[in-house]
């Protein structure tokens, strides 16, 4: 029987459609030698151009310099976890992987450990300006090897901000700066007491806000436990995560406290999983909350234009740097975090890419970008410059913070550490257990997810 | 002759099967192959072969178990019941219904069907959330408040898989009463069946084949649900509505252990392929 032509034909149709298919596949990479691929993170709100503008300012730039190269802007457009596994999976395969891309100080170290990441040093040695950057900044992006992966392109810090409105009524201090943790507490009790309807003090808490509630809350009190020099989270010298600790029995017991008494917001509002949006968006801007324990980034989502703006934001709200827990020494404390930029081990291109880097770090091009993007300089020249330190109230409260900031142990197991420490959190948030057992829990979760990697301390 | 015949029509064939074979069948070996791996999104240098330990540490893990009994909750209630129950009483009250209240509620039912998994989590967290419409609703009845989200989650999401895939089991159902010939249901109402019994005698064993294809869809579809549930609660408070694809996406992406959530993964595959195999075995017996 012979075939009949139709069939024929459409065998020949899905076959070509096969191989185009799969050479489609085949071909991930075909820029030509003088093309750096650039990766960034897109904002997920299309009307927040910030980070697209700067980077199409910088490949002008880059391009008139050194002619005849070619810059490609790749964005990806995702919320953070689901950018860092896109980033994961590009950055696999020597096909797939960009020249640069944009990194942020929570996953550097496990993609260093994965093999993801290129050295710097031999970069960074020849370029003057990175005396310019601090020094936590750049052991943020160090691996374990003692060696530089990144070059961060800025950091945040947290604190406490408090609402003079709700603080004039319960006759409470304008410049208030609580010296240890009970003064907080003090604070949120009187505005229980003298403001009902407000809520007096919000820490985030549990699962559903995330890294939030464990950097947010419970690293800025266990940072501020102890000593203030050595690290309540892991133990640099035997590379062991810390178990057992005192410290971290009393944050958790913080937290519990706030809880507790009902200085913060209702448990079911504290744990439902918008309730950042509520507490940025309609809480401090309607003057309904006392104290909240925050991030420098705050007043990106009152700009104008941004639907919630609240130019008066300065007028109403007021900084406190967050104590430590007596007030020992230092004093106070934050924690950061940030983004750097990182040349993928798998990078076609590595020195071109180094020389985007270099063009996007000249001073002016660093200040132009702090301000654009609300960030908080890790340059000392940029720090010193008076018109970044005015570009917009805050700045020079949270830059200064830089100096007793601490960066997080973001080592491999971190991302699991950090669930650990939020399921702790949540315990004690909703009563279900008191602040000794669910450190004795966490020190039983952290051992498993660290495999074992486990010091008592 | 006859083997040479059967080789050139199968040739046709071929190109598909390639491509079957390429994308569909090539992945979900490389996933049953990463299963057994201790492979990590990152912040690891090499995977290695790890045999059944994925599994074992699935079945110590009292968070994975307690996603198989919120999946199993969620399964039963939403779409064995919800879903299912409702979808047929919709179509049987439809069938008797005058035109415009038959084109009303087909069109209510089937908005929320056409809505995204997305769009539809967000519609419900505001209706159940502590300021939402629902409790306004009990306000206004003088009935005490609830945070729903937070005492009930798990009914909560369940609840809102029910309004949401409704449409499709009165879809096929609407369909399979239609398919009934006049003069059956006509001859049992001479003979004096009332409404329940030529439901229970008459409609259900004519429509069986579609209970079953209805039941089966539904489930594999519940147990896949992940949008509506992670908008609503995230699988919280604590893990009071985590089911298991929001527990296998936390292991895969959130702990980046892609060997451990791909073992999930299969296990849930497994679920699945259970229930089929019930409603296949209950639904074959001749009635």
């Amino acid at each position: 029987m012979p075939v009949r032509p139709t069939a024929a034909l459409s065998a020949l149709l899905t076959a070509a459609l096969a191989a185009t298919a799969l050479t489609a596949c085949g071909s991930g990479s075909g820029s030509s030698p003088n093309t750096v691929k650039v990766s960034y993170k897109q904002s997920m709100d299309n009307s927040v151009k910030v980070m697209d503008t700067y980077l199409a300012g910088i490949k002008k730039e880059f391009e008139k310099k050194y002619p005849g190269k070619k810059v490609e802007l790749v964005p990806i457009k995702a919320p953070d976890s689901e950018y860092y596994t896109k980033l994961q999976q590009m950055m696999r395969s020597p096909r797939t992987a960009p020249d640069l891309v944009y990194e942020d100080t929570f996953l550097i170290n496990s993609d260093i450990t994965s093999g993801y990441l290129k050295p710097l040093d031999p970069y960074l040695a020849k370029w003057p300006d990175w005396g310019q950057f601090i020094d936590t900044a750049k052991a943020a992006a160090q691996g374990q090897d003692g060696k530089t992966y990144g070059v961060p392109d800025g950091t945040d810090t947290r604190g406490l901000w408090f609402d003079k409105r709700v603080f004039k009524q319960a006759g409470l201090p304008m410049d208030w700066q609580p010296r240890n943790w009970d003064d907080i507490l003090a604070a949120a009790r009187t505005i229980k007491q003298k403001v009902p309807g407000v809520t007096p003090l919000n820490v985030y808490t549990g699962k559903p806000a995330g890294e939030r509630s464990t950097m947010q809350t419970m690293e800025m009190l266990l940072y501020g436990t102890g000593d203030g020099k050595s690290d309540p989270l892991y133990d640099g010298g035997s590379k062991k995560w810390i178990s057992g600790s005192q410290g971290f029995t009393d944050s958790l017991k913080f937290v519990e406290t706030v809880y507790k008494e009902k200085l913060g917001p209702d448990v079911s509002d504290a744990l439902d999983p918008n309730y950042t949006t509520t507490v940025m968006g309609e809480l401090l801007p309607q003057g309904k909350l006392g104290i909240d324990l925050d991030g420098s980034w705050l007043p990106q989502t009152w700009l104008p234009g941004s639907g919630r703006a609240w130019p008066d934001w300065s007028r109403q709200l007021g900084l406190a740097s967050m104590p430590t827990q007596h007030g020992q020494a230092p004093g106070k404390v934050s924690m950061s975090g940030g983004w750097t930029w990182a040349i993928p081990a798998k990078a076609g291109h590595p020195d071109l890419a180094f020389d985007f880097i270099r063009t996007m770090q000249t001073e002016a091009n660093a200040k132009k970008w702090y301000i654009a993007n609300s960030g908080i300089s890790v340059r000392k020249d940029v720090a010193a410059d008076p018109s970044y330190a005015t570009a917009q109230p805050g700045i020079k409260f949270f830059t200064d913070l830089v100096a007793t900031t601490h960066y997080r142990p973001a080592y491999p197991a971190y991302p699991k550490v950090s669930t650990a420490i939020q399921e702790a959190m949540e315990s004690v948030t909703t009563g279900d257990s008191s602040a000794e057992k669910a450190a004795s829990t966490y020190d039983s979760t952290l051992k498993d997810v660290t495999g074992g990697q486990v010091v008592q301390r | 002759m006859r083997p040479y015949r059967r080789v050139t029509r199968a040739l046709p064939l071929t190109p598909a099967l390639v491509l079957i074979l390429l994308f569909l069948a090539g992945p979900i070996a490389y996933c049953v192959y990463i299963a057994f791996t201790d492979l990590q999104l990152t912040g690891q240098a090499h995977a290695s072969f790890v045999g059944l330990d994925n599994f074992r540490r699935a079945f110590r893990d009292s968070e994975f178990l307690n996603a198989v009994w919120l999946t199993l909750v969620f399964t039963v209630l939403s779409s064995l019941v919800g879903q299912n129950t409702l979808g047929l009483a919709l179509a049987a009250l439809m069938k008797r219904a005058s035109k415009p209240v038959r084109t009303l509620t087909g069109g209510v039912v089937v908005t929320a069907w056409v809505l995204p998994e997305v769009v539809a989590g967000f519609l419900l967290y505001a209706f159940f959330r502590r300021e939402g419409t629902l409790n306004a609703i009990l306000d206004w009845l003088h009935l005490p408040r609830q945070n729903w989200l937070f005492t009930l989650p798990i009914l909560a999401v369940s609840f809102a898989n029910v309004w949401r895939g409704t449409a499709f089991s009165m879809l096929v159902y609407s369909a399979a009463l239609d398919e009934i010939p006049a003069e059956i249901t006509e001859a049992a109402e001479v003979d004096g069946a009332g409404g329940w019994r030529r439901m229970w005698h008459i409609t259900l064993p004519m429509i069986r084949r579609s209970i079953a294809t209805n039941l089966m869809l539904n489930t594999l579809q519940t147990l896949s649900v992940f949008g509506l549930i992670w908008v609503m609660t995230r699988g919280g408070p604590g893990n009071k509505s985590q089911t298991l694809p929001l527990f296998m996406y936390e292991q895969a992406f959130q702990n980046s252990m892609i060997g451990y959530g791909t073992a999930v993964a299969l296990l849930l595959l497994l679920v699945g392929s259970l229930f089929s195999v019930v409603y296949l075995r209950l639904l074959r017996t001749e009635v």
